[in-house]
């Protein structure tokens, strides 16, 4: 491991990019340009992502990576690899044991706490880039405030198909100001953005963009007043622990039409199961 | 028309100068619109009829000259120094825009429904079903069938797009309404159509409105002055019905006695 730097990035550029996090604190859901890295992954893999938590993962850390909700993906497991060879640190897959977890896709279930930092990894960051494709227009949509095409979409989802049609990167306003793309998690995850506890970084490495929710940050997601915003939910419980209230995966299990609803956050189920030693087994 | 009981105008225009590196946009123009007044400013391509839109719009920054404006909430402001955020605000609250091709001054890929709630949408409205009701209510008000509402105007003809563009302006009730060349590219029987619901929108609303055309036609039956410009400059103004009946300049009388009669 000694033939990196702590956490591969070279001390200079971890100070940039901490810059970048210091600012994006600083103004809630304001995208910071940094000078985005090359690294050893490819892009839309969570270079972002990746970047952010070099910069600010310590040895004391205990590192977590979630993919889609789960921790034994490709993706997930040389994300972990990679962090546990080039800083020693101790590795988790317990939501509630780690203080830093890199994420793509999903918040997990179990509640976070003040001494966590969650780090989202983002395609696109910029919420208005399909509405408007000129980066200097959406920059200055942005210093004035000015949402109105935003609201324009929403109109258009409920007129076309009586509801909201997003259901993964659902646009929110961080502390009443800024618009921001939660990256893409479910919509069911939105409610967990708000006031949050834990330190949630944002991370886009090809688009060079980092932002922030500072803890107890309020996060709204965008609705109408007689459209107010809904979460999904599933008719029957995970077919494996048999919790609800969660975010189920659904999964074909043969080829005569079967399938089955398990949680997505893999962990959150697991302890679950290991917890009820009369649950359903695998 | 409250022209006569209004005591101070709703727009001052003076000095409005502007160039495009050494060529003249247009040059020192002044004048005064009053509550509820219609002027038309004509002149041949190339007077300078778009340039004077867009300084007074904020699209273009004029060199010098200062435009004044009356806003609804009393105070008078100065349109060219106000900040990009004061101005804009202005432009979807109190302002209209009109352009010559809808395609400009509409969003062709959402509903006709969406293009009228916009601006409702950008100043905060926060309800759907109000935002619709609006919305029909608007449709109705220039003529569009309700239930086209949901339509996208690319499925409207080209006169139907311009009265949509006229609903999406006028949702927030502006005070001013700047047109440009509303009746270009339609035929004759929609501009007439076109004009006539202008005429009693703008009787009704107790608009504002400054209609820039080529066509002499629309300015004597839409404005009550006129403006007439050529190279940037005003040649000269007066009531429409004056400058077209009698026009005094050379300029005039040769824009007047070209107009074609079948």
């Amino acid at each position: 491991m000694n033939e990196y730097n702590f956490a591969f990035l070279d001390e200079q550029s971890k100070r940039m990019i901490r810059r970048a996090i210091l600012k994006a604190v600083a103004i809630p859901g304001y995208q910071v340009p940094f000078g985005s890295r090359e690294m050893p992954l490819s892009y839309g893999w969570g270079t972002g992502g990746v970047q952010v938590t070099a910069s600010v993962i310590g040895p004391a850390d205990v590192f977590k990576v979630i993919d889609q909700g789960a921790d034994d993906t490709t993706n997930a497991v040389s994300i972990r690899q990679f962090f546990a060879r080039t800083t020693g640190v101790r590795t988790t897959e317990r939501t509630d044991e780690a203080t830093l977890i890199q994420t793509r896709h999903r918040i997990p279930e179990t509640p976070l706490s003040a001494d966590q930092i969650l780090v989202l990894q983002v395609p696109i960051p910029e919420p208005l880039r399909w509405l408007e494709p000129r980066e200097t227009e959406t920059r200055l949509m942005h210093a004035l405030e000015e949402y109105g095409a935003m609201w324009v979409r929403l109109y258009e989802d409920i007129t076309r198909s009586g509801h909201v049609e997003t259901a993964y990167d659902y646009p929110v306003v961080v502390n009443g100001r800024y618009l921001m793309r939660p990256s893409p998690i479910p919509k069911f995850d939105n409610p967990k953005l708000d006031r949050s506890p834990a330190l949630l970084l944002f991370g886009a490495g090809r688009e060079k963009r980092i932002y922030a929710v500072p803890p107890h940050t309020p996060v709204r997601s965008l609705d109408f007043e007689d459209h107010p915003f809904t979460v999904e939910t599933w008719a029957q419980p995970c077919a494996l622990c048999g919790a609800t209230g969660v975010f189920l995966d659904e999964i074909v299990v043969d080829d005569k039409g079967g399938r089955m609803f398990v949680c997505s956050d893999t962990d959150f189920c697991g302890r679950r199961r290991e917890a009820s030693a009369g649950g359903p087994a695998r | 028309m409250s022209v006569a009981d209004a005591d101070r105008p709703l727009l001052g225009v003076r000095g409005l100068t502007h160039d495009y590196g050494g060529r003249v946009g247009c040059l020192d123009i002044g004048f005064d619109l009053w509550p509820g007044e219609v002027l038309g400013v004509v002149g041949e391509s190339g007077s300078g009829k778009t340039t004077l839109l867009g300084c007074l719009s904020g699209r273009l920054v004029p060199a010098a000259g200062i435009v004044e404006f009356l806003t609804r909430e009393g105070p008078v402001v100065d349109v060219l120094r106000l900040s990009e955020t004061e101005r804009r605000r202005l432009a979807r609250t109190d302002w209209g825009m009109v352009h010559q091709n809808p395609r400009d001054g509409l969003r062709m890929n959402v509903t006709a429904g969406a293009n009228v709630g916009e601006r409702l949408m950008a100043v905060g409205a926060r309800h759907y079903g109000q935002i619709r009701a609006a919305a029909l209510e608007w449709l109705g008000h220039v003529e569009i069938a309700t239930d086209r509402v949901d339509d996208l105007p690319d499925t409207f003809s080209g006169g139907m797009q311009q009265r949509l563009q006229i609903a999406r302006n006028l949702v927030t009730r502006p005070q001013l309404v700047l047109m440009d060349e509303p009746t270009g590219g339609l035929d004759v029987s929609v501009q007439a159509r076109l004009l006539d619901l202008l005429r009693s929108l703008v009787a009704e609303l107790g608009l504002s409105a400054i209609v820039v055309t080529h066509d002499l036609a629309v300015t004597r039956l839409l404005t009550h002055r006129l403006l007439v410009l050529r190279r940037g400059e005003v040649v000269e103004s007066g009531l429409t019905d004056q400058v077209l009946d009698d026009p005094q300049h050379a300029y005039t009388q040769l824009l007047v006695s070209s107009v074609l009669h079948p």
